[in-house]
C-alpha cells in the first residue's frame, strides 16, 4: 500500500483477494501446521496453535512493527515482498517451513530457506501466488531465540537473529541461525553455527563465532547503518543471544 | 474578585477543544469543502540545482478531470514575486523569490508548475504527464563549503553564498582569551531538523470575482499577517482578503511564514475564478516544510586560575537554504546562537560570530524554540567541560556561576538584555526532583557493573514575546499587539474572541479562564473563539512563546472593562452602588456575599427587557482592549531539563531512562496544559537530540523523507517526563503574568541529552559534539577514544 501511496508502483489493476476464504487460517494437521497466505499477524499472534507448535514465530511476532500494522498485515504479504529486514521470513528459514505457490500449471512447493532470492526478490513468478506456509512443528528440547538491533520500537530491524539451539546445558548444540536486516534477504549463518556447534560457550567460542559471521554475512548499507555497523551489531547480537539461550 | 480556591486560574481544566478531537470531529482545512472547488498538486524540482528548459503540460492536459497547468509565467501575471526584508539586517544578501520557479529551481522540492484537476488523484496523475527538461547544475549542500569562496555561488547576480555576517564582541576579548588560565574548545555539528506537524499544511483560496473578495482556509498561525501578505503579493485591497484558521493540528513555526506554494495556490484561485484546495503530503511535507538547525559551531569557553568564568567565544555557521525565509528571514536561529551563548552565568567577556550562508537545500528557519537549543547545548556542554577541568561536580559548578536574582535586569556580555529569571530556584527543583545526588550513586555502583549510565543537566535561557520595538524598527508587516473582544450574550454567556491563535497548545482556552476568572464566572460560561482574520480583533497571532503572554493580558483588561460595565448595570438595576456589588461564581452578589442576581439574569434584561432599566442606563455589553508589550524587548524566561541515559558501549544505543523540566513559568493559568506542553516540548527535543535528522547527499537529494527514515521518537522511546515547574501563584489585583512555555521543553532538551551521554562514556576517554547523537556517531567516538590514532 505505501507503494501504491507514493506512486512508486502504478499497476494497471488491482486484484483484491480478501474474500478467498481458502487463503485465510492457522490449520492444526497431524505433520504441520498450515498457514493461509492472508493470516494477519494479528491472528498469528493470538493463535495457541502457533504459540504450541511455531514457538519461533509467536515470539517475533511482537517485534513486528506496531498494532495497527499487526492488524493489516499478512504472512504471505511478508514473504512476497521479501523486504531483507522482516522478522516473519526470517522466521520461516529458521523454522524451516515450506512455501506453497499456485500457478497456472498448478502447485509447487519452495524451502524458506530458498524462497528469498534477493532484495525484494524472491522465487515467486509473475503468475504465482503464494497459498499457504507449512511449517513443521517443533521439536521439544530446542531453545528457540529471536532478537534485533532497532532504532525505536517496531522499526525494521537493523539487524535481528532468529534461531534455536539444543536444549543441552551449557554446550552449544546443533545451532541454527538466521540473520535479517543485515544482507538483502535472511541468512542462514553456516559458518557461525559450524564454529560454535558442540563447543561450551567460552570466550574463545564467543570470538570464533565472531569471526566466521564474516564469511555468512555480506551487510547492506543504508541511512540508518553503514556495512561495518550492521556486521557488527551482528556479532554482538549472536553474542548476546547465545548467551542468553545458554541461560535459560 | 473570586477568591483564589475557586478562581479558574491556576486550574487544571482539559481544554474545550479536546472533546471534538478524541472523537475524530476535528474541523481541519481539509475538512472544508467550496461549491465548485477544484484540487492542485504541485509539481516540485528533482534536482536541488537546476536550470528549466522547457516545459510541456500537453499531453497532461489531455488526461482525465485536468483543467489546467499553471507555470511561473501565468503566476507571475498575477502575483508579485517578494523578498525578505528587515531593516535590522540592512546588509542581508535577500534573492528575490517567486512563488513558482523561473527559469532555475534551487532546492529539491521547489515548486515548478501546478496541476488543477477536479480530484486531487486526476491532478497528480496529470503531473505525471508534464514534461519538463532540465539542464543540472553542481548543488552546494555543505554549510562549511557553502562559506567558502572557492565554491560556485548559487543564486546569478550575487557574488557569494554569503546571506549575512555579524559579530557581538567585548572589547576586552581578545586580551581575556590571551590571559585566560585555561581555554576549552569544542567544535559541534548541529544536524537539520523539521517539525512534522500531524496535520500537513493544507490551503483552500476562494476567489469570487463577483465581489472582489478572496477568502482562504489555511492551517497556519497568522491568520492576520497572511491576509495582509496576500492581499500584497496578488494587488488586493486588504479588506478584501480574508484568512481563516480552522483548527490547526500542530505548528512549532512550521506553519508561520508564508510559503511559495501557498501562495501560488491563492493566485491559482484568482486566476481560475474557483476554489482550488492544496493539502502537502506527507512526502512533499519533507521537502518542501521548513527545516531548522544545520549550524556548525566553534566554541571556547575561558577561566582563571580560581576555575571562574572569564568568557566564552562561538564562532557559527548557519545554512538556511537558497533563501531567507518570508517575510520575517530566517536569521533570528542564528542570532539567538550568538545571543544566548552563557546567557544563564557570570561572565566578563564575550565573543559571538555569525555566518549565515546560502546552500541548495530546502529552507531552514524558524522552528520551535528557534537557536535555543542550540546556544543551550554549546553552552551547556561548555560548563560540563569547564567544571571537569576544575575537577568539580557540574551541578555545583553550576550553581555557583549561575546569575543572582538580585543582578537582574542587566546586561549580559553578547549585549541582550536579560530580565528576572529563577535560575537557582529552577534548578534546584530539577536536582531535588529527580534526587541527582542519589543517581549519582546508583550510578557510580552500576559502573562498577560495567553499566554506563550518565546523568546530564541543561539550563537554558529563552527570550520569549518578542515586543514591538523589534518589529517596528524590522519595518515587518508584523503586529506585536493583541486584543480581546468580549460580549455577553443572553444568557450570561462571554463570547470571547481573540487575535490569538491556537495551534494544540491550549492558549485560546486558558485566555478563556483568565477572562472568567476576572469577570467571577465560570470557564465554561466563557466560549473562546480565534483564527479568523475578519472576525477575530486584529493582532499578531501565536510564536515565540507569545500566546498566552499577550492573550491573557489582553483578556484581563477586557474583562475588567467589561466587569465595570456588569457592575454598572446592575447597580443600577438594584438601585445601590456598583461598589457594593461583586461578581462570583456567575452570581452577582454583595461584598457581602448575598446573591442578588444571576449575571444570566441581567444578561437577559440586558438585552430583552430594556424597558426594566433605568432611562439613563445603556449597558455597554461589549468590551475590547489591545496590549503591546511596550516596555520590553522581549521577556527572558528560564529553565532546567536533566536527562539519566544508558548507553551501550557494543552497540551505541542510548537508553533515556528519565527526563526532567524545571521551568520559571510565572503565574500558571492551567497547570495541566502547561505541563503537557513542557512535555511535547522534550519530546521534540529529546527527537532531535537522538533520532531526527535530515540527511541529504552530496547532490542535495533528501535521504530519509518519509515517516519511515525519519525518525520522530514514538512513546516507546520516552518515559514519563517530569515536570517541576517552578511558578508563582497568581494575586488576583493585577493582571497574571505568565510566561509561555512553547519554547521550554525543547530548548534544554539536547543539551541534558548531550550532557548524559558524554557523562555515561567519560569513562571510556571519548567525547561527541554532534546532534543528533546517532548510535552509530557514538560508537565512532568511543572506537577513537580505545583506538589512539597511529603517530
Amino acid at each position: 500500500m505505501p507503494m501504491l501511496n507514493m506512486r512508486v508502483s502504478s499497476p494497471a489493476a488491482l486484484i483484491d483477494i480478501n474474500r478467498i476464504e481458502t487463503l485465510r487460517g492457522i490449520e492444526d494437521r497431524p505433520d504441520c501446521v498450515r498457514v493461509g497466505a492472508m493470516t494477519r499477524y494479528v491472528e498469528l499472534q493470538e493463535s495457541a496453535v502457533i504459540r504450541a507448535h511455531v514457538p519461533l514465530l509467536a515470539m517475533a511476532l511482537p517485534l513486528v512493527a506496531h498494532v495497527a500494522i499487526r492488524n493489516r498485515g499478512t504472512i504471505g504479504g511478508s514473504l512476497c515482498l521479501s523486504d531483507p529486514a522482516a522478522e516473519t521470513p526470517a522466521c520461516c528459514v529458521a523454522a524451516q517451513a515450506q512455501i506453497v505457490l499456485a500457478g497456472p500449471s498448478g502447485c509447487r512447493t519452495v524451502a524458506a530457506e530458498d524462497f528469498a532470492i534477493g532484495l525484494y526478490e524472491t522465487e515467486r513468478q509473475p503468475d504465482e501466488i503464494l497459498v499457504e506456509v507449512l511449517f513443521p512443528k517443533a521439536v521439544s528440547g530446542r531453545i528457540f531465540f529471536v532478537d534485533e538491533f532497532s532504532r525505536r520500537k517496531g522499526d525494521f530491524a537493523i539487524v535481528g537473529l532468529a534461531g534455536s539451539i539444543r536444549d543441552k546445558g551449557s554446550t552449544v548444540n546443533d545451532p541454527r541461525l538466521v540473520f535479517f536486516g543485515s544482507d538483502n534477504r535472511p541468512i542462514l549463518a553456516h559458518a557461525a553455527a559450524a564454529a560454535i556447534d558442540g563447543r561450551p560457550w567460552s570466550d574463545a567460542v564467543r570470538q570464533a563465532a565472531s569471526e566466521s559471521l564474516d564469511d555468512d554475512l555480506d551487510p547492506m548499507d543504508s541511512i540508518h547503518a553503514s556495512a561495518n555497523y550492521r556486521r557488527r551489531l551482528a556479532k554482538v547480537l549472536l553474542s548476546r543471544v547465545i548467551t542468553r539461550a545458554l541461560a535459560s | 474578585m473570586t477568591s483564589s480556591a475557586e478562581s479558574p486560574i491556576g486550574a487544571s481544566l482539559p481544554r474545550s477543544r479536546a472533546a471534538r478531537f478524541v472523537t475524530g470531529k476535528g474541523r481541519y482545512t481539509d475538512d472544508f469543502t467550496a461549491p465548485r472547488m477544484l484540487f492542485a498538486a504541485f509539481i516540485r524540482s528533482p534536482y536541488a540545482h537546476a536550470r528549466i528548459l522547457h516545459i510541456d503540460a500537453s499531453a497532461a492536459m489531455e488526461r482525465p478531470g485536468a483543467r489546467r497547468v499553471l507555470t511561473a509565467k501565468d503566476i507571475a501575471a498575477v502575483c508579485k514575486p517578494y523578498r525578505a526584508v528587515n531593516n535590522i539586517f540592512p546588509t542581508m544578501n535577500s534573492p528575490l523569490q517567486h512563488a513558482v520557479a523561473i527559469e532555475k529551481v534551487h532546492y529539491q522540492g521547489e515548486p515548478v508548475a501546478i496541476v488543477i484537476a477536479d480530484t486531487r488523484a486526476q491532478a497528480e496523475d496529470a503531473a505525471e504527464h508534464v514534461q519538463i527538461d532540465w539542464e543540472p547544475l553542481p548543488a552546494v549542500t555543505d554549510a562549511e563549503a557553502a562559506a567558502s569562496s572557492k565554491t560556485p555561488v548559487i543564486h546569478e547576480g550575487f557574488d557569494t553564498n554569503l546571506c549575512f555576517q555579524t559579530k557581538i564582541e567585548t572589547p576586552d576579548i581578545d586580551k581575556c582569551l590571551q590571559e585566560a588560565a585555561a581555554i576549552i574548545e569544542e567544535s559541534f555539528i548541529f544536524g537539520r531538523h523539521t517539525g512534522v506537524p500531524l496535520e500537513m499544511r493544507t490551503i483552500l483560496a476562494n476567489y469570487d470575482a463577483s465581489d472582489g473578495i478572496l477568502t482562504v482556509t489555511q492551517s497556519h498561525q497568522v491568520p492576520h499577517e497572511l491576509q495582509g501578505i496576500y492581499a500584497r503579493q496578488l494587488g488586493l485591497a486588504e479588506s478584501k482578503v480574508h484568512v481563516i484558521c480552522p483548527d490547526v493540528g500542530g505548528a512549532f513555526g512550521i506553519k508561520l511564514q508564508a510559503y511559495n506554494d501557498e501562495i501560488a495556490i491563492c493566485a491559482a484561485a484568482v486566476i481560475l475564478q474557483r476554489p482550488v484546495k492544496y493539502q502537502v503530503d506527507r512526502l512533499e511535507a519533507f521537502i518542501s516544510d521548513v527545516q531548522a538547525r544545520d549550524h556548525h559551531v566553534k566554541a571556547k569557553i575561558a577561566l582563571d586560575a580560581n576555575n571562574d568564568i572569564l568568557a566564552f567565544a562561538v564562532e557559527d555557521i548557519f545554512a538556511i537554504g537558497p533563501y531567507p525565509q518570508f517575510p520575517r528571514s530566517s536569521l533570528q536561529e542564528g542570532f539567538h546562537v550568538i545571543q544566548l551563548t552563557g546567557a544563564p552565568y557570570r561572565f566578563r567577556d564575550y565573543r559571538g560570530v555569525l555566518q549565515v550562508v546560502f546552500q541548495n537545500k530546502v529552507n531552514a528557519g524558524l522552528y520551535r524554540a528557534v537557536g535555543q537549543p542550540i546556544s543551550c547545548a554549546l553552552t551547556e556542554r561548555m560548563i560540563d567541560m569547564a567544571a571537569r577541568h576544575a575537577g568539580r561536580d557540574p551541578i555545583d559548578f553550576r550553581r555557583e556561576h549561575y546569575r543572582r536574582e538580585a543582578e537582574f535586569p542587566c546586561k549580559s556580555p553578547s549585549n541582550v538584555a536579560l530580565t528576572k529569571m529563577a535560575l537557582l530556584q529552577c534548578h534546584d527543583a530539577v536536582v531535588d526532583g529527580m534526587q541527582i545526588r542519589a543517581l549519582r550513586k546508583e550510578q557510580a555502583a552500576l559502573r562498577e557493573r560495567g553499566i554506563l549510565r550518565g546523568i546530564g543537566i541543561a539550563t537554558f535561557v529563552e527570550l520569549v514575546n518578542p515586543g514591538p520595538n523589534y518589529y517596528t524598527n524590522a519595518g515587518l508587516a508584523v503586529s506585536a499587539q493583541d486584543a480581546c473582544t468580549l460580549r455577553l450574550e443572553p444568557g450570561g454567556t462571554v463570547r470571547c474572541r481573540v487575535s490569538l491563535s491556537e495551534f494544540g497548545q491550549g492558549t485560546d482556552f486558558s485566555i478563556g479562564q483568565v477572562v472568567a476568572a476576572t469577570l467571577g464566572i465560570t470557564a465554561s460560561a466563557v466560549e473562546v473563539e480565534c483564527g479568523d482574520s475578519w472576525t477575530a480583533p486584529f493582532g499578531g497571532g501565536s510564536w515565540a512563546s507569545r500566546g498566552i503572554m499577550m492573550g491573557s493580558e489582553a483578556g484581563w483588561r477586557a474583562a475588567r472593562t467589561l466587569r465595570e460595565s456588569i457592575l454598572k448595570t446592575a447597580g443600577q438595576l438594584l438601585q445601590c452602588p456598583a461598589e457594593s456589588l461583586d461578581i462570583r461564581a456567575g452570581e452577582i452578589v454583595e461584598v457581602s456575599g448575598r446573591a442578588r442576581m444571576s449575571v444570566a439574569e441581567l444578561a437577559n434584561i440586558a438585552h430583552y427587557r430594556q424597558g426594566l432599566l433605568p432611562k439613563d442606563c445603556q449597558p455597554e455589553l461589549t468590551a475590547t482592549s489591545h496590549y503591546s508589550p511596550r516596555d520590553l524587548d522581549y521577556v527572558s524566561s528560564a529553565g532546567v531539563q536533566s536527562s539519566y541515559v544508558e548507553v551501550d558501549a557494543e552497540t551505541g544505543f542510548v537508553r533515556l531512562l528519565r527526563h526532567g523540566v524545571s521551568h520559571d513559568s510565572g503565574n500558571v493559568i492551567n497547570p495541566l496544559l502547561l505541563a503537557e506542553q513542557l512535555r511535547g516540548g522534550a519530546v521534540q527535543g529529546i527527537g532531535s537530540a537522538l533520532y531526527e535528522e535530515c540527511l541529504y547527499d552530496e547532490d542535495g537529494q533528501l535521504l530519509n523523507g518519509t515517516l519511515a527514515d525519519y525518525l520522530v521518537p514514538m512513546a516507546a522511546e520516552i518515559p514519563d517526563i517530569e515536570i517541576y515547574d517552578v511558578a508563582t501563584p497568581w494575586q488576583p489585583t493585577g493582571a497574571p503574568k505568565p510566561k509561555g512555555v512553547g519554547e521550554a521543553g525543547v530548548a534544554g532538551a539536547s543539551a541534558a541529552i548531550l550532557n548524559a551521554i558524554n557523562d555515561a562514556i567519560y569513562p571510556l576517554g571519548a567525547s561527541i559534539a554532534q546532534i543528533p547523537c546517532t548510535p552509530e556517531r557514538l560508537l565512532d567516538v568511543i572506537d577513537r577514544a580505545r583506538k589512539p590514532p597511529a603517530g
